[in-house]
């Protein structure tokens, strides 16, 4: 197999063009090939090749999309959907929204080709509601598509026909959960619900759904163009393609970096010109604040799912969030904590209420009325959380408090030490907010 | 809030027509025109309800309860069935809020960067040194010119530009202390600061209005800058440097269909 090149840009080539949002560069650039080729298979075969390709879920969880697309019931005695959830929110992540502003049409093209192939003649593309430019670009890029026969009626003559519709959410983190997201798109408050029944049996309103991210729905496209084989000559057997990396903090030259799944962080920060002014790194999330912290000893670790997962994170967003040591980790995990307390729904108990206490410990410790014994309390609050839950956020709310204690245990612990020179009684209170 | 307003919506809502608007309805005729079109979108029309909520925040400035009341009268629901999604979502203010919304990013990384000192200053500059402005809270008349509400945010996804504020949702990239107190004290004089990236500054209720009916798809709405340096690095690197991805191929035929078992 011949070498591949450090940076492969696939989704992000388009960017560079002037006015890459309008329909007239995207079909100069070889926009919508894709489509008429799709439509003249079947929606079997278009399962099959999304299955050899071997593409997994970039919103995170990593699940293979032909898997996914393939629990789509066969027939259509009721009416499926597809849902793109476009919430992007997880701290760190800032993919989807620079490829919906800069390349709106490589996302509806793919809507296009997987709405076929699950049988959808209604597609939802759920953007969060603080991207205003982002929607007006998917808005004005859907109706050239209405125009120009891409959607609507009889799609290019093919009998297939496909509505698409934006939808503006309202400022929910949780939305990004994809049962909460359906809650959500039904005009519902946002909140998970318990799964099975998944939405490939009973999603938007009640109906066969499926939910996939941007970055996952836009890759489809090149897949059909060029194949599997060519899919796969990125990245490695299990973690195949290419990857949108976003690195932000400290770092000289921050921004999206597209590479084969399973770059390094060594080697994106090589491209990235390093750490800012040279100030060593500290500590970084491999895919937003949800996945467990890296430090310095992680560099080389392989970016796609097995590797981060083998190193004790998980890949997530790729969202890299690099920390230099200036940073404080008891008040990065604070700060990550405070959000996930915000950002809970309230749904599920030992996440509603552990998020509040995490918060009212980690608050404490940082303002230095910590105890050793708190330490102790996060963990034990932390693992009351952790798979307790209908869904993934109170999973994610513990990740960067467990992974910053088994880092960085000494910083917790000096916190405790101007406390404890003020003498034995100021150190019994253990129960969160007994100290404020 | 009056008495009569919360008894019209008390129920669940039935006639959708402009006609069953109480008679002190802020809202008139176009906007039930442009709530019909918003609920003839929706295969459900519950579906319809976040759009509405940022429709009736674009005529008031928030969320009112006529504006709960409007919103379960068009889509036949009880008010506190609208009530309880309204007060979910943190786009949905529950106050007057001013011409603009500035909103700072405070979640961890932008704050590492200087969200935090951004806000703390803007919080200050628009209040006082004694009482600073708090999260939700306005600085002049709202709704009247040069007023702005003040908040911190949640990660906003543009870490790469950290730190990051918005105004009405649009984007102003790689902020500092001294450019954000710019940016307010050119937004309190009436001017209206280009965004780093995003269309031509207008008002939140402008915002609020195109977030439920639907964008300008003018060209010059469109356009605007979008990408910035950061979102383009690693593609242009790579175009520098040469590298591609792997070529490819033409003429792959898709794959065969498995053989039903």
């Amino acid at each position: 197999m011949t070498e591949v090149d450090k940076l492969t840009p696939v989704l992000t080539k388009r960017w560079l063009s002037p006015n890459s949002w309008t329909l007239r560069t995207y079909e100069q650039l070889e926009g919508y090939t894709a489509l008429p080729k799709a439509l003249r298979g079947s929606p079997e075969q278009l399962v099959q090749l999304v299955k050899d390709s071997g593409l997994r879920g970039r919103g995170g969880a990593g699940f293979p999309a032909g898997v996914k697309w393939s629990f789509m019931p066969p027939n259509e005695d009721k009416p499926h959907y597809l849902v793109i959830n476009a919430d992007e929110g997880e701290p760190g992540t800032c993919k989807d929204i620079p490829l919906m502003m800069a390349d709106p049409h490589s996302l509806i093209e793919g809507c296009v080709i997987a709405s076929y192939a699950m049988r959808a003649h209604h597609c939802f593309i759920y953007v969060r509601g603080e991207v205003p430019h982002c929607i007006r670009r998917l808005n004005a890029a859907v109706a050239e598509a209405y125009q120009a026969g891409y959607l609507g009626k009889n799609i290019l003559g093919s009998g297939f026909d496909l509505e698409l519709v934006v939808h503006a959410g309202a400022g929910a983190y949780i939305c990004g959960e994809e049962t909460a997201l359906l809650d959500s798109l039904e005009g519902r408050r946002g909140q998970p619900r318990l799964k099975p029944p998944f939405p490939a049996a009973a999603g938007l309103y009640a109906q066969p759904t499926t939910v996939n991210n941007v970055e996952t729905i836009a890759s489809v496209p090149y897949i059909v163009n060029a194949g599997a084989d060519w899919f796969r000559t990125m990245g490695s057997e299990k973690s195949p393609g290419p990857k949108i990396y976003s690195l932000s903090g400290h770092v000289e030259r921050p921004g999206q970096y597209e590479a084969p799944l399973g770059t390094t962080l060594r080697e994106l920060l090589d491209l990235a010109g390093g750490m800012k002014d040279g100030i060593p790194l500290k500590f970084w999330t491999p895919g937003g604040s949800s996945t467990p912290l890296f430090t310095a000893e992680h560099l080389d670790v392989p970016l796609d799912f097995e590797g981060a997962a083998e190193a004790g994170s998980m890949l997530g967003t790729t969202a890299l969030q690099i920390f230099n040591e200036t940073v404080s980790v008891p008040w990065a995990v604070m700060k990550w904590t405070e959000f996930y307390k915000h950002e809970s729904c309230g749904k599920c108990t030992p996440c509603r209420e552990g998020t509040y206490w995490l918060t009212q410990i980690l608050q404490r410790m940082v303002r230095g009325e910590g105890t050793e014994t708190d330490i102790d309390t996060l963990l034990d609050v932390c693992d009351n959380v952790l798979g307790r839950s209908f869904c993934a956020l109170g999973d994610g709310a513990v990740s960067p408090i467990t992974s910053g204690i088994k880092y960085f245990k000494d910083e917790f612990l000096a916190l405790c030490e101007s406390n404890r020179a003020k003498g034995a009684s100021q150190t019994e209170p253990a129960l969160a907010g007994a100290g404020s | 809030m009056t008495a009569d307003a919360l008894s019209h919506g008390a129920g669940r809502g039935t006639a959708t027509d402009v006609d069953s608007l109480p008679e002190d309805s802020p809202f008139g005729a176009d906007t039930v025109a442009t709530a019909r079109e918003i609920i003839a979108r929706y295969p459900q029309s519950r579906s319809a309800l976040l759009p509405l909520l940022h429709l009736v925040q674009s005529v008031q400035g928030y969320v009112s309860q006529h504006g709960i009341a409007f919103c379960a009268n068009q889509l036949e629901l009880s008010t506190a069935e609208v009530s309880a999604v309204a007060t979910f979502y943190t786009m949905y203010k529950r106050k007057p809020c001013g011409e603009h919304l500035v909103s700072v990013c405070t979640n961890t990384l932008c704050a590492a960067l200087g969200g935090d000192a951004i806000y703390d200053k803007l919080r200050t500059h628009l209040g006082s040194e004694d009482k600073p402005l708090g999260h939700e809270e306005t600085s002049g008349t709202p709704g009247e010119q040069g007023s702005i509400t003040l908040e911190h945010a949640e990660c906003l996804a543009a870490c790469d530009f950290a730190p990051v504020l918005q105004v009405n949702y649009e984007y102003y990239d790689n902020q500092t202390t001294e450019s954000a107190v710019d940016l307010v004290d050119a937004l309190r004089r009436g001017e209206k600061p280009a965004p780093t990236r995003g269309a031509p500054l207008t008002d939140f209720r402008g915002v609020e209005y195109q977030l439920a009916a639907g964008f300008d798809t003018a060209a010059e709405a469109v356009g605007g800058p979008s990408a910035s340096a950061a979102t383009l690095r690693g593609a242009q690197l790579a175009n520098e440097r040469g590298w591609t991805a792997p070529a490819m191929p033409d003429n792959v035929d898709l794959p065969p269909a498995p053989e039903k078992k």
